[in-house]
């Protein structure tokens, strides 16, 4: 048993070199599935013998691996490929980054997504490091609910709301006292404090519950003022959880394309926007490009988290 | 020392900022949204005044979009439809997921963080990359643009949301419980359907109402990958808004799409507590 899975394997994973060299994704796709089928098989037929369960859960869940990485490694792949068309592998090339980095609006939109960001972020993680706070500390009724539901609905209700609030209720009432308002950057940035609070209020507030609450009595009875408990005891014990809260924030706000679109009007485009356009109009290998350096970004965000703050990766959960 | 007057001001500096941020920019344009659901569309797009400025133009408060809408089949039909992609995407997703949840939790604990995490990786690219690439995967295949795409990329995108809980659920079940099973006498199928699977209703409930809800309000992933036929309730709030620009119109959608979505947080909310009764 052992050694057919081991055989079926070898021919899979040669077939899939075979078909890479072929030149065509449909038989690269399918090669690749075939490969992690195969793999999984092998484990299968190895783990039956340990205290694996069976045969069958390794099969799925090597099938939605496959299913789940199979789409991004063939984004990767063309974004190498020296072709116009995401169809056959043609050669080698890093012509599409070159491409990118001389693409002025491409450019201006990722200054913008990261301006957002970091500023967006910034002041949610105050706001959402308050509201943590807040609802552990005190039964409010009202804060959760303001708190959570944005996290909980559909992000589009959540733009048609601010775009209307915006152009119908704070730009007329802004012109009365003469200033001029209009949707761009600032407003983006209010839309994703707006549901960045909430993810951030989670992950503070998980780090508070799993706290001993005798600590914060103990400084109270030792008089200490409340904002001396904050300082000294609270904010050193909650920081890792508030360092985790601005980096989701951050990650959320870079990629955020639903709200961004209803609040960021006409001149203001942010990365996830310029991409959205690009796939509209007409899909180019420079898609592939910016998608790559995206992920790769993501990932070097992830492996930076899981070393400043393990507390970011458990919270996505 | 402390007094309760300090005390009290401490909860205020801690609570008041968040708190007015979120009513200024969540409570109040949420309740706006609930008023323009009841306004006339603007000359040129937009909301017309609350009163008129000229004679003959329509202004103030009106019941016509909700009318409109419980008077044509169309829209009930393509709220019908979401229902059905969001439920239909919700069953793919727990078929996907819940091997792979269980395979996760059952592992040795030295591989559980890792293997999670190859579960999120994907998750954390770009949105619409995640999109895009199926754009890619499918052209040659010449099923862009259909229904099938649509619900490919909606299981793609929203599953993390289903393994997560799952995995969370299933990881706390104490494996006496399947030794006792099979001391009884159950074999792996019953001790799967009779223990396990009833045990983690919670997570499956979790996961099944955060695939629901985003899927239910999807508009950018019909709208990629969808023909004009594949629209969603998404996709025609979008319109109303950016399209034809008829504000009230949308709003009105808007708010019948959080009606559904409170309906069915509360559903699950009330599934819940009667299950812990």
């Amino acid at each position: 048993m052992r050694k057919l899975a081991l055989g079926v394997e070898v021919v899979a994973i040669l077939a899939v070199f075979a078909s890479f060299f072929a030149g065509d994704a449909r038989w690269f796709a399918m090669g690749a599935g075939v490969a992690l089928f195969a793999i999984a098989a092998g484990l299968g037929a190895m783990g039956s013998r340990r205290e694996m369960p069976s045969f069958w859960p390794w099969f799925a869940s090597l099938a939605v691996y496959a299913f789940l990485y199979i789409p991004l490694a063939i984004v990767v792949i063309f974004s190498f490929n020296d072709s116009k068309l995401n169809a056959e592998w043609v050669g080698f090339t890093t012509e599409w980054y070159g491409k990118l980095f001389e693409n002025e609006s491409m450019l201006q939109a990722a200054g913008n997504s990261l301006l957002i960001a970091v500023v967006s972020a910034a002041i949610a993680t105050i706001l959402g490091t308050m509201a943590g706070i807040a609802i552990h500390r005190y039964r409010s009724k009202l804060l959760p609910v303001l708190v959570f539901t944005p996290v909980a609905m559909p992000e589009i209700l959540l733009g048609v709301s601010l775009l209307v609030f915006f152009l119908n209720s704070a730009k007329p009432l802004l012109a009365r006292v003469g200033l001029d308002f209009d949707l761009g950057v600032a407003t983006v940035i209010i839309a994703h404090i707006t549901f960045s609070i909430g993810f951030v209020a989670i992950i503070v507030r998980a780090r508070l519950a799993g706290m001993d609450e005798s600590i914060f009595e103990a400084a109270r009875d030792l008089g200490a003022t409340p904002w001396q408990t904050f300082r000294l005891v609270t904010l050193p014990l909650v920081l890792p959880g508030v360092i985790a809260g601005a980096l989701m924030a951050f990650t959320l706000s870079i990629d955020d394309f639903v709200i961004t679109f209803f609040t960021s009007g006409v001149g203001t485009k942010t990365l996830p926007l310029e991409i959205y356009t690009m796939i509209k109009v007409a899909v180019t290998p420079e898609v592939n490009a910016v998608s790559t350096l995206l992920m790769v970004l993501t990932l070097a965000m992830i492996v930076v988290a899981g070393r400043v703050a393990p507390d970011a990766l458990r919270a996505k959960s | 020392m402390a007094t309760p007057a300090s005390d009290r001001m401490t909860r205020w500096l801690v609570t008041g900022p968040p708190l007015a941020f979120l009513v200024l920019f969540f409570l109040i344009p949420s309740l706006i949204i609930g008023v323009a659901s009841f306004r006339y569309p603007g000359e040129f797009g937009g909301l017309a005044p609350l009163r008129p400025t000229h004679p003959g133009e329509d202004a103030g408060l009106t019941a016509e979009n909700y009318r409109v809408f419980f008077s044509d089949s169309v829209y009930f039909q393509i709220f019908l439809k979401s229902f059905v992609v969001a439920a239909v995407t919700t069953l793919l997703c727990l078929v996907l997921a819940y091997p792979l949840a269980l395979l996760i939790a059952r592992s040795p604990k030295r591989h559980r963080d890792l293997m999670v995490l190859l579960c999120v990786l994907p998750f954390a690219s770009n949105f619409l990359v995640r999109v895009y690439a199926w754009m890619i995967m499918l052209g040659p295949f010449g099923l862009l643009f259909s229904q099938t795409a649509v619900l490919l990329a909606m299981v793609y995108v929203h599953l993390p949301f289903m393994i997560l809980p799952l995995y969370t659920n299933l990881e706390k079940h104490d494996p006496a419980l399947l030794d006792a099973a099979q001391d009884l006498g159950a074999n792996g199928w019953h001790r799967f359907w009779k223990v396990t699977f009833p045990l983690s209703l919670p997570g499956v409930f979790a996961g099944s109402a955060l695939v629901f809800i985003p899927v239910l309000g999807m508009f950018a992933i019909p709208e990629i990958l969808g023909g004009i036929g594949d629209w969603m309730v998404g996709n025609m709030i979008k319109e109303g808004f950016l399209g034809v620009r008829d504000w009230p119109f949308g709003s009105m959608l808007s708010i019948m799409l959080t009606l559904c979505v409170l309906a069915i947080a509360g559903g699950a909310a009330w599934i819940a507590r009667r299950k812990a009764e």
